[in-house]
């Protein structure tokens, strides 16, 4: 047996991977050798830890030291200090581990101390790649149990028991979704995973793939044996490669083992797995266009009914559920429905991924229980809004979802709460934004991504939410008018009512809620033709306050359109009509002399 | 794989290779003086000893780690042992002999070897 005294985790996350933590890794097996430590300290890659802004993370087992922002020069340092003489090198450890000289333990730390990781449980803690790593944290054993002890009928009555709701936005009951498909006629039927996590902002799916992909083999296994199916598809999109690259290797690993593929653990029950790649249009994360781009065809959703569970892929029997569902499964078999449904709301049970973004300190991937409030994610989880800005609203659920404004910040994060304020769940990308951010600009964005992402199929989609655009860009642009505001209101309700799928009929919700919530800023765009963010900037002026200018000409010199002119020692002035605001004279401005309105 | 057997025999094989890796109130932590007196008078040994012992032995919730120079670098190498709910025990002028006797007879049977001990000095 090796001799291992010390494990060094290394987070092989996209985030930690995009600052270079692959060289880290390698750096590290590079100055554990040369200190000749390479029989007793292990380097594992792991899935994400879920701080992201302070990536690359490393963590040191047993001290359990949390390293944040490693840079390639600092591992020899800490292998010098801390693996060889055992110095922690308290420069490079997260700061808010250490209290008075005193290291607190990582579940102190205020980012981790409120979550509660299920289906995050084995990111950052296993090497991915590593089939036995994750058995030996019970991996396969709720798969081992359901196949020799239950019958598919409890299967599903467990899930259904439990309470567990799709995790990818909608909420519909995960139990109810089986039973529906297990209720179906013997033959073939299929068990799909959406992977294809297309919000912008979001990556709770890609860390669990990244992180733990042996949790989503175990879960669609399970999933099989529930409703009678041999097969099951992967459908993850192709921009995720490193996802990519280790469900694969999951998948060779659980065959070889046996673990999927013909009689497993001699139930009888076979099982096989395979990927699909998406090319990442957004549309395709919608059930019947996914389905649709599995046969093989371009990805346009179809009307439902027929439901999948009735007619889904190629015409059988078929479920789908999205990562973070599967992921929480092997859960609920190994500790039990009680200990499950003890988490959470009374109709939202089990805890909930978030990707935080935006304006907020500890950008990364949080869990946290349902009914959790939106003040404790943002600021005790989240730590905050960055330079002393104030929290104006937070989005959820992407380009489907909404804003909700400061003024519901206590609002309990669950399906039922959100959905009645007028956002929803969505996948769990969480946008924070603060006081510089122009609610119409935000609604305009979104508005970009599904008229970009429309597939074209159905006429509401395809020309409603380009008309929809057209009206925000006139409004931001300063040209609306207050009939704009109305008829932009009257087309969201006509685009949500009549849209052909999801994607269309969500479309509208960005401007919906901001109009709910914000309806002061539209106005205040078409009357006064202000932009009180300072985003829109059609609506800005630069102007130089004449008693602060020293006449000093830098903001002239820097001009690339020669908009400023003046004398020397007197007051410059800007030419309205040649600024292109682009803001260089007022970041230049020695003497804070340059505002904008 | 045939059968849950063979699963938890994967499962007991990998379990305290990962072991290391979670952070509970009731583990055994054995901390090596690894500074540079510690590391002069023989402490990495010592320190693999103590490893080796463990995995030999198969225990579980036991770790080794190292600290700095506790300010005593004449009796290096020095090791003190943490058992749950006990006073913390010291170790000193240690090799890897008396290493695998403290595994034995401290670790596995609470039996502290005193003469050993710092406490012996006096």
């Amino acid at each position: 047996m090796e001799l291992v005294r010390s494990h060094v985790l290394v987070c092989g996350g996209t985030g930690c991977s995009s600052s270079h933590s692959e060289q880290i890794i390698e750096e590290f097996e590079a100055q554990i050798k040369k200190n000749g430590l390479d029989s007793e300290v292990k380097v594992v890659k792991t899935g994400c830890f879920g701080l992201c802004a302070l990536g690359p993370v490393v963590i040191v087992y047993p001290e359990g030291s949390f390293y944040s922002m490693v840079q390639t020069e600092d591992v020899a340092e800490i292998v010098e200090q801390h693996l060889l003489k055992g110095r922690i090198v308290k420069r490079l450890l997260y700061k808010e581990t250490i209290e008075e000289d005193n290291i607190k333990s990582l579940n102190e730390v205020d980012f981790y101390k409120k979550q509660k990781r299920v289906a995050l449980r084995n990111c950052g803690v296993i090497d991915p790649e590593n089939i036995d790593e994750y058995i030996a944290y019970d991996g396969y054993k709720a798969l081992g149990k359901v196949l020799t002890e239950m019958t598919p009928e409890q299967v599903v009555e467990t899930v259904k028991a439990s309470g567990l709701r799709g995790r990818g936005g909608g909420g519909f009951p995960t139990g109810i979704k089986w039973a529906f498909a297990a209720a179906q006629p013997e033959g073939q039927k299929y068990v799909l995973c959406n992977a294809d996590e297309g919000d912008p902002g979001a990556f709770m799916d890609r860390s669990i793939l990244e992180g733990d992909p042996h949790s989503l083999i175990e879960a669609m296994a399970i999933a099989g044996y529930a409703i009678g199916a041999n097969q099951g598809y992967v459908y993850v999109r192709a921009e995720y490669p490193i996802a990519v690259h280790r469900l694969q290797v999951a998948i060779n690993q659980a065959k070889e083992y046996g673990l999927l593929g013909d009689n497993i653990f001699e139930s009888g029950f076979s099982f096989d797995l395979e990927l699909r790649l998406g090319a990442g249009a957004f549309v395709c994360g919608e059930e019947t266009a996914l389905m649709t781009s599995i046969e093989g065809h371009r990805g346009e959703p179809r009307p439902r009914p027929p439901f999948p569970a009735v007619k889904g892929l190629w015409g059988v029997p078929t479920i789908l559920n999205n990562v973070e569902t599967y992921a929480n499964i092997p859960v609920i078999f190994l500790n039990g429905v009680e200990e499950f449904t003890s988490i959470g709301t009374e109709k939202s049970k089990g805890t909930k991924v978030f990707a935080l973004g935006g304006k907020i300190n500890n950008t990364g991937l949080v869990e946290v229980p349902m009914g959790t409030t939106l003040r404790e994610v943002v600021y005790e989880i989240g730590g905050g809004i960055p330079n002393g800005k104030s929290f104006k609203a937070a989005q959820t659920g992407g380009p489907s979802g909404g804003c909700i404004p400061a003024s519901l910040i206590d609002t309990p994060i669950d399906y039922d709460s959100l959905i009645a304020i007028g956002s929803m769940m969505g996948s769990g990308g969480l946008i924070v934004m603060d006081e510089d951010t122009c609610m119409v600009d935000i609604a305009k964005f979104f508005l970009e991504f599904t008229v970009d992402e429309s597939c074209g199929k159905c006429v509401p989609c395809r020309i409603g939410t380009r008309r929809l655009l057209e009206i925000l860009e006139r409004i931001t642009s300063g040209k609306g008018t207050l009939e704009d505001i109305d008829q932009l209101e009257e087309l969201c309700l006509s685009v949500k009512s009549s849209a052909l799928c999801g994607l269309g009929q969500t479309a509208p919700n960005p401007i919906l809620s901001t109009l709910k919530y914000f309806r002061d800023e539209y106005v205040e765009h078409v009357v006064d033709k202000k932009c009180r963010a300072g985003v829109c900037k059609a609506l800005l002026s630069y102007k130089i306050v004449a008693d602060k200018c020293k006449g000093c000409s830098l903001c002239a010199r820097n001009c690339p359109v020669n908009a400023i002119t003046g004398e020397i020692k007197n007051p410059y002035t800007i030419d309205q009509d040649k600024c292109i605001k682009c803001g260089v004279c007022m970041n230049n401005c020695k003497f804070g002399a340059i505002v904008k309105e | 794989m045939k059968s849950l057997a063979d699963l938890e025999a994967i499962r007991q094989k990998t379990i305290n290779k990962v072991n290391l890796r979670n952070e509970n109130e009731g583990d055994t932590r054995i901390v090596v003086g690894m500074a540079t007196c510690g590391i002069a008078a023989g402490a990495r040994p010592v320190m693999q000893a103590f490893v080796e012992e463990i995995q030999k032995r198969n225990l579980n919730g036991v770790y080794v780690s190292q600290t700095g120079c506790v300010g005593l670098c004449k009796f290096e190498p020095i090791v003190e042992v943490y058992l749950p709910g006990k006073e913390k025990v010291t170790y000193i002028n240690m090799t890897a002999e008396k290493a695998a006797k403290v595994v034995n007879e401290h670790i596995v049977n609470g039996n502290v070897i005193s003469e050993y001990t710092i406490g012996n000095l006096e």
